[in-house]
């Protein structure tokens, strides 16, 4: 793709009073602002301090799990911290970090000068805070915070819930709205803004998974605010939707749960594989190997996925019908994710590969969400899923696929983009300390899990029997080390913002998009006049 | 401002007009697609009722009296029907099965009775709510009289004893020679009273 840019900063002036040229200062620039790169560095920011709080929670649940038996906390504090943890970590860091991202880059990867709806933009970040804010003083409410799981499984939300579901509901629902118009804005922003001559065929890869993310958000978040309204009128207003004694079924929440729950799983994976699909082409230096298979694979993946939500429900007592169909669907999902790793691979292969902290993050995604797609694939074969359902083995699965899947990449994409949000090279032996740290205690946090399930271990427990002991202690250590790591992250993005080495317009050579042609940092207005593609 | 320059102007200012004609057309459909998916997550409700009736999926019986209408009674196979009951938390009853399980031929009557006692001070309000397994028996399990029909109201200390009807369809499967029928009872006194 060639680009002719002309993208001329001192034509402003001729649009008159459409735009905010002036940046407000102090507090009310970032209330107010309907900027795509301030609510870009918002959502990061956020999603980071989320996902700073989430982490001290798994710490919590780490340290009462350092040595069996009760040290620390209560378990129905302990079962808070599981819950919360999960919630805070879905909806607070990955989702919020993914549409930071988006905020951020595609109204520059497609050339417009800013989301198609920017006040919109404003309001589904500023109600974030409030959704989180409701979540979090359950803590200091008599009854405590949600203890029932984040799959919030009726009868446990509903008949036996501490009180919080109030909370909890309201919650979610806030941060499915923001989700929702998040979504919207970026399907609106791909379809209408797209700089002239950028067929969708020609959109940069980041570009089409966030497309397909939104669509997914579109269509199963509003499942999901069903689903949460229900268990809310079944706890407080005598509905039965899932209360057998008034002819309802709990089986049923777990399949209206699950056919929100894998497309979401989808919608914090597929921008990772956007992310990784841009930083190892511009580190082979090489095009990215098969672009449109990978558009094909990514499109196959979304749709597979509203077709095999009941695999997280085989121990349900379904048909032996149900059982088979579900596993092989869910099977099928592993040949267009293969078709990505191995386009990958086939991207690196001969490239003339260079290891800056970008690419690093990106091969470790490579081959350790790769671990994650295989225990996937265990665990989707019925008859030993009735085995490894609920233990160990299913926390090291989805921590693989989030933590060394989506996580890493979105690490892999802040370094590769931040001298260009802030016009500063970063610390590199920090950013080389921040990978390897984190590299060596996620695979000690997050490998033993794996014998810890296939021995029998259940998951969601503050306590266990003793022959457990080991592996615990060694996950514990690997535990605290990583969330230890990720303060070296936090130091370094503060550095690189106050200073440091001054940052080309394109730091990396083999970088490839229209983010490029601006110069480093972004100025606050971008491509006012689209650029042209030929 | 020159002629071209003018013009430029304003063909940007109509394409804007355009650009924001297209927004409001993608945004207006994407919502529908929100309201339509919200709908659609309610809408699961009855349509996995619907599914659940047709296949017998899941053990649910019918909660409507069949009637009698069996042709015959294959004498060739006999299948036992074994009863359980549970009571959910919360429901100090007693309540059982008086035959932990009869033998029947397909398309044979039978009646069967429960005991169920109010061990409280309270009037309670019971319900209780039927399963099938093998949840595929389900559909071939015919309930012609049954007091999970109806609410089971007790007063303090007050016991009963209830009846149940039934006959297996003669076309229940080959393959299944056991049907276990259990009952879950709750307390729905809150309920019947608002």
């Amino acid at each position: 793709m060639t680009t002719d840019v002309i993208n001329d900063q001192s034509e402003h002036d001729s649009h008159g009073g459409e735009h905010h040229d002036h940046k407000m200062t102090g507090l009310k620039r970032w209330l107010y602002t309907t900027n795509h790169k301030d609510i870009g560095s918002m959502y990061l920011w956020f999603s980071f301090i989320m996902f700073l709080t989430g982490g001290v929670m798994a710490l919590v649940i780490r340290a009462e799990l350092f040595q069996p038996g009760l040290q620390i906390v209560e378990p129905d504090f302990f079962n808070q911290m599981t819950t919360v943890h999960g919630l805070i970590m879905v909806f607070g860091a990955i989702m919020p970090a993914f549409t930071g991202l988006a905020n951020w880059m595609l109204p520059m990867m497609v050339g417009a000068p800013d989301m198609a709806l920017p006040r919109l933009n404003n309001w589904s970040f500023w109600i974030l805070p409030f959704a989180f804010a409701i979540l979090l003083s359950s803590f200091f409410m008599e009854s405590g915070a949600p203890n029932f799981g984040w799959t919030f499984y009726a009868p446990l939300s509903t008949t036996y819930s501490n009180g919080s579901t109030a909370f909890f509901v309201f919650a979610v629902h806030i941060m499915g709205i923001s989700s929702i118009m998040g979504a919207i804005n970026i399907v609106v922003t791909i379809m209408n803004m797209r700089a002239p001559g950028m067929t969708y065929m020609k959109m940069p890869l980041f570009v089409w998974t966030f497309f397909i993310t939104a669509y997914l958000l579109i269509a199963v978040m509003p499942v999901l605010a069903g689903t949460v309204t229900m268990v809310l009128t079944d706890t407080y207003f005598g509905t039965s939707f899932f209360d057998a004694a008034g002819g309802g079924d709990p089986v049923m929440f777990q399949h209206i749960f699950w056919f929100f729950g894998h497309p979401e799983v989808y919608i914090m994976i597929l921008p990772a594989f956007g992310i990784v699909s841009t930083t190892i082409p511009a580190f082979s230096r090489k095009k990215l190997f098969g672009y449109s298979s990978m558009v094909y694979a990514t499109a196959s993946i979304a749709f597979l996925s509203f077709i095999v939500w009941a695999h997280h429900m085989f121990t349900t007592g379904m048909p032996l019908f149900g059982e088979l169909f579900f596993m092989y669907c869910t099977m099928l999902i592993a040949v267009p994710t293969g078709v990505k790793v191995f386009n990958w691979a086939a991207t690196m292969w001969r490239g003339s590969i260079s290891f800056e902290t970008p690419m690093l993050f990106s091969i470790a995604f490579v081959i350790l969400f790769t671990i994650g797609g295989f225990s996937g694939l265990m665990l989707a074969m019925t008859p030993v899923d009735f085995q490894y359902h609920d233990t160990y083995f299913v926390v090291a699965h989805f921590h693989y696929v989030l933590v060394t899947g989506a996580l890493f990449s979105i690490f892999a994409g802040a370094y590769y983009w931040l001298p260009k949000w802030t016009g500063y090279m970063y610390n590199d032996t920090l950013s080389k300390w921040h990978f390897w740290c984190s590299l060596i205690s996620v695979n000690l946090l997050f490998f033993p899990m794996h014998f810890l399930g296939l021995a029998g271990m259940p998951r969601r427990i503050p306590d266990y029997a003793l022959q457990f002991a080991d592996f615990n202690k060694w996950v514990s250590i690997g535990g605290f080390a990583f969330g230890i790591s990720q303060l070296i992250f936090l130091v370094l993005v503060i550095k690189c913002i106050k200073g440091g080495e001054k940052a080309p317009a394109k730091p990396w050579d083999g970088a490839e998009g229209l983010e490029w042609t601006v110069p480093s940092p972004a100025p606050y207005h971008t491509f006012e006049t689209p650029p042209k593609i030929d | 401002m020159t002629n071209g320059e003018s013009q430029n102007k304003l063909s940007k200012q109509a394409q804007a007009k355009a650009n924001d004609a297209s927004v409001n057309k993608t945004v207006k459909k994407l919502m529908l697609i929100v309201f339509g998916m919200f709908g659609f997550g309610f809408a699961m409700v009855p349509l996995y009722d619907v599914f659940c009736d047709i296949t017998g999926l899941n053990g649910k019986t019918s909660n409507v009296a069949a009637s009698y209408n069996a042709a015959s009674i294959d004498t060739d196979r006999t299948i036992t029907v074994q009863f359980l009951t549970r009571t959910a938390k919360g429901i100090p009853w007693q309540f059982e099965p008086m035959i932990n399980e009869v033998k029947v031929h397909p398309g044979e009557r039978k009646v069967v009775k429960f005991y169920a006692k109010n061990e409280s001070v309270n009037a309670i309000v019971g319900q209780a709510v039927p399963s099938v397994s093998p949840g595929r028996a389900a559909v071939y399990f015919q309930k012609i009289e049954c007091f999970c029909f109806n609410n089971q109201p007790l007063k303090a200390s007050e016991d009963v004893e209830m009846g149940l009807q039934f006959y297996v369809d003669l076309d229940l499967p080959e393959d299944v020679s056991t049907i276990t029928l259990s009952y879950t009872l709750y307390d729905i006194t809150s309920a019947v009273d608002s």
